[in-house]
């Protein structure tokens, strides 16, 4: 197992490498560069031809990219052109919150989506069974931010029952030692700061999360379906087994291997940042600041950004199928 | 049968827990403490050295935590005292002696003085290294040019000389030349008085250029800024909120009736507006014209009017043929339908623009020529100019923007490329994202014959508007007239403000005359509040203070 792991740790590294050429030639293939980007209707031809000379660009492509690597190599990702601030200290401070409506969106999703999943195999053909199909289309179907403004206008603007922006009350002063807001109001007791923060997850939880609600769903239908008719199973109901523990032993065990893939393709999925959510719900995420980035031709955000994107995108997965050969025993065999 | 009863039992479960969640949750108002203004902007301020920003979100903290020594009079681009009561200036004009407020103390508890004022003009003066690069000091080189040792040759003569403290209150400012912006500007968040000793302190003069971005490596831009001002500064969590609290050791005129503010970052127009209509904020700025009437129907909101300070306009490139014939400029003046489009894409919000700049400014001009819509008053100009129709052009207009002076782009460009074509003329349509591309076109004179833009002014100074269009040659509009240029350079160099005001009323003239562009529309732009926000005077400028607004009952 211990090799298994290093060896995946050790294939990040050609995979970083492969992206950060890619990035890096990407972004500069894009009209324009940051001065036009930041200096709006004050740039000048003079203050452009500043900015690209202090920028290097007009160097060779090929040193700047050596520049660029060595940089890297000093963990030192630059600083972001909007902002001023060094792009490490943007995703230290920007994760946390990308972190936290994943869990919260991932939360949703299983929490909801295996029962949903499990209860529609167990009644194949039935009203449960069509009921869910139809909640995990409209979950596919909807795009993320038709759901998000139609839930915002809702139960914000029109009920007033829950907050459509931020991460919590603004007028509020909580202790926030970890950056993850659900976190450090436990840790700190702040009742107040917990209740604040659970509000403001709510809605952009479950814009997230429904299309993983919708998959996790169906996935889940389907590992049931299959694992149920298997002779084992039939043997075990045979032999008078009451049903709580043929599921529980059996059933669930066996489906939540590619239950368990599907939630980690998500996890990754999540954590990358979503966009349109972290928009519409005013989120201070990661997927917002990359979007933003492309606007301005924020070149160190983007490359910064998306090297850690990807990085948080394997090492999940990496996660995962560790957990799947725990699950597994013939994985770990193999 | 057991085993629906037993889906039927934990379905109704669920639904129970989810129910209770929604029915014991309640959503936290915003300003719930009694006296917090929650006030949303569209972005997070650069950082609150204001001395180094140029951006409105910047500077919408800044101008609450620092003291100019002039102001703008609230709600107008005009100016009068802050920190200095009154003020001398010498018969050559290049010497100010300013006469200060007394028993002003910073935030710190150091007091402000004549050799404060010193200490101010002086850093800015000595700025070296990365503080002399343009994205650093916006303002600074706007108005004094260079710096006590220029390292670069784009760097002109400095306008500052020196500055002197006579005694505690006197402070006394020497230019190298007469410079008729220099007083105004003063009331600019830029030049703003801020604690020497803070600034000392926590490195208020330590920055990096690092990949071509300056940045200020102290900590005193992101946690100490430290000025004279109403509020003093609390905390910022970037992307979430800046707050500040109420100086209760304020002893200016601008006593603040807020306890707390709280400024918090909403990127987008709708979003603004939701959380404005869920009571998440008491208010917020850069209010879409199309949302104003959701407002305005809603009992408990309104719409407050930003006075008019921006000009859009459409840039004539001269150097392009035919556009270098005055006759065939005319003609595109006569041949744009401008009541038609302000009338139509504005929402009551605009008025037909005649010049450069808007109404109120000093040296704005009534009775500048005017070029109402004439499609075969413009035919006969281009025949005139001997050319045989249609005349085909490229006009080009910015896609992916909304702006104070033009929030449609695109439905401006169809409005005027249609009563152009009505006109004498072919169009040739482009269009190009604003950001990047588009402003660097229209700044390099590559956007074609003709192009839409516009300009929000920063202080109330007309060499703020003519002055940055035509004082020197710009590849944007290929124009250089010697008699305007003259005139501007002389503007510039005038204390006087009946003489300045005489000077620009003649450039706005000769510049209608000539035609180096087409303006068309001054707007005025909105914010939405809650009734409860009273005693809101929104600046032209955009630099509101927030010392005179309080919260009314819910």
């Amino acid at each position: 197992m211990l090799r298994f792991v290093v060896r995946r740790l050790l294939l990040l590294i050609p995979i970083l490498f492969g992206l950060s050429i890619l990035v890096f030639f990407w972004v500069r293939a894009l009209p324009g560069s940051p001065a036009e980007g930041l200096l709006g209707e004050r740039a000048t031809p003079e203050l452009i031809a500043a900015y690209r000379e202090r920028y290097g660009l007009d160097e060779p492509v090929y040193k700047q990219y050596w520049s660029q690597l060595q940089s890297w190599g000093h963990a030192d990702f630059g600083t972001s052109a909007a902002s001023h601030r060094e792009v490490t200290d943007e995703i230290k401070e920007r994760f946390p919150a990308t972190a936290e409506l994943a869990i919260a969106a991932l939360l949703f999703a299983v929490t909801l989506g295996i029962p949903l999943g499990f209860f529609a195999a167990k009644n194949y053909g039935g009203p449960l069974d069509h009921a869910s199909l139809f909640i995990s289309l409209i979950g596919i179907s909807i795009p993320v931010f038709v759901l998000g403004i139609l839930l915002k206008y809702i139960f914000s603007v029109r009920l007033g029952w829950l907050p459509g922006t931020g991460r919590i009350d603004v007028t509020l002063v909580p202790e926030q030692p970890t950056n993850f807001y659900v976190l450090d109001a436990i840790i700190t007791r702040d009742w107040v700061a917990l209740k604040s923060c659970i509000e403001h997850l709510i809605l952009p939880a479950i814009a997230l999360g429904s299309i993983p609600l919708a998959i996790i769903a169906r996935i889940t239908r389907a590992a049931v379906l299959d694992v149920q008719n298997e002779d084992y199973v039939r043997t075990a109901r045979a032999k008078g087994i009451s049903s709580l523990i043929v599921d529980r032993r059996h059933v669930l065990r066996n489906a939540a291997l590619p239950i368990t893939t599907i939630i980690g393709l998500q996890v990754g999925l999540l954590l990358s940042g979503a966009v349109l959510t972290e928009t519409i719900f005013s989120w201070p995420g990661i997927g917002r600041w990359l979007a933003e980035a492309i606007f301005n031709r924020d070149y160190s955000v983007l490359q910064g950004g998306i090297l850690f994107v990807a990085f948080v995108f394997v090492f999940v997965n990496l996660i995962v199928d560790v957990i799947y050969a725990l699950i597994n025993p013939r994985i770990r065999v193999s | 049968m057991e085993k629906g009863a037993e889906v039927r039992g934990t379905l109704v479960s669920i639904a129970l827990l989810l129910a209770t969640c929604l029915v014991t949750l309640g959503v936290a108002g915003a300003g719930s403490g009694r006296g917090t203004l929650v006030f949303a902007g569209a972005s997070d301020p650069t950082y609150l050295d204001p001395a180094l920003v140029s951006d409105g979100e910047s500077f919408r903290i800044t101008e609450q935590i620092y003291e100019g020594l002039t102001q703008l009079v609230p709600g107008k681009a005009s100016t009068k005292p802050e920190l200095a009561t009154r003020w001398n200036i010498s018969r050559d004009g290049k010497t100010y002696t300013f006469f200060l407020k007394r028993n002003i103390k910073f935030h710190d508890g150091t007091r402000f003085n004549a050799a404060a004022v010193c200490a101010n003009f002086n850093r800015w003066y000595n700025f070296s290294g990365p503080f002399q690069d343009a994205s650093a000091t916006y303002y600074y080189q706007a108005i004094f040019s260079g710096f006590k040792r220029n390292e670069s040759s784009s760097l002109s003569a400095p306008l500052y000389s020196s500055c002197r403290a006579k005694g505690q209150y006197t402070a006394i400012v020497k230019l190298r030349r007469k410079n008729g912006p220099f007083l105004p500007s003063l009331s600019l968040s830029a030049f703003a008085m801020q604690s020497p000793t803070a600034m000392k302190r926590y490195g208020a003069n330590r920055g990096e250029l690092k990949g071509g971005v300056f940045r200020p490596t102290g900590s005193y831009a992101f946690e100490h800024p430290t000025g004279t001002g109403p509020f003093k500064f609390v905390s910022w969590k970037v992307g979430e909120k800046v707050e500040l609290v109420e100086n209760k050791a304020y002893t200016g005129d601008n006593k603040p009736k807020l306890a707390r503010i709280i400024v918090r970052p909403i990127s987008t127009a709708t979003g603004r507006l939701q959380a404005l209509q869920s009571g998440e904020v008491n208010a917020y700025d850069l209010a879409d014209p199309a949302h104003l009437g959701t407002i305005a129907s809603n009992s408990s909101l309104k719409v407050v009017n930003r006075p008019s300070f921006n000009v859009g306009y459409v840039t004539i490139n001269s150097k392009l043929p035919p556009m270098d014939k005055l006759n065939v400029r005319k003609a595109v003046a006569h041949g744009m339908d401008r009541s038609g489009v302000v009338r139509s894409f504005y929402s009551g919000r605009g008025v037909v623009a005649h010049e450069f700049m808007p109404p109120g400014l000093l040296g704005y001009e009534p009775n500048v020529v005017k070029y109402p819509f004439n499609p075969e008053r413009s035919k006969a100009l281009l025949r005139a100019a001997g050319l045989s129709l249609p005349v085909e052009i490229d006009f080009w207009y910015p896609t992916g923007v909304s702006r104070p002076y033009m929030p449609n782009p695109k439905l401006n460009f169809e409005a005027f490329a249609a009563s152009l074509e009505r006109s004498g003329f072919k169009v040739n349509a482009h269009s190009a994202p604003w950001r990047p591309d588009y402003v660097a076109k229209v700044n390099e004179g590559s956007a074609g014959h003709l192009n839409l833009i516009g300009w929000s002014g920063d202080y109330g100074d007309p060499d703020n508007f003519v002055g940055t269009f035509f004082q020197n040659y710009s590849p944007q509009f290929g124009f250089r007239n010697g008699t305007i240029t003259r005139l501007l350079d002389a503007g510039e160099q005038t204390i006087n403000a009946k003489q300045r005001s005489l000077i620009y009323k003649r450039v706005n003239r000769e510049i209608a005359k000539l035609v180096p562009g087409v303006p068309y529309v001054h707007t005025r732009p909105a914010l939405g509040m809650q009734k409860r926000v009273q005693n809101y005077i929104a600046s032209p400028t955009g630099s509101d203070r927030f010392f005179p607004v309080s919260l009314g009952g819910q």
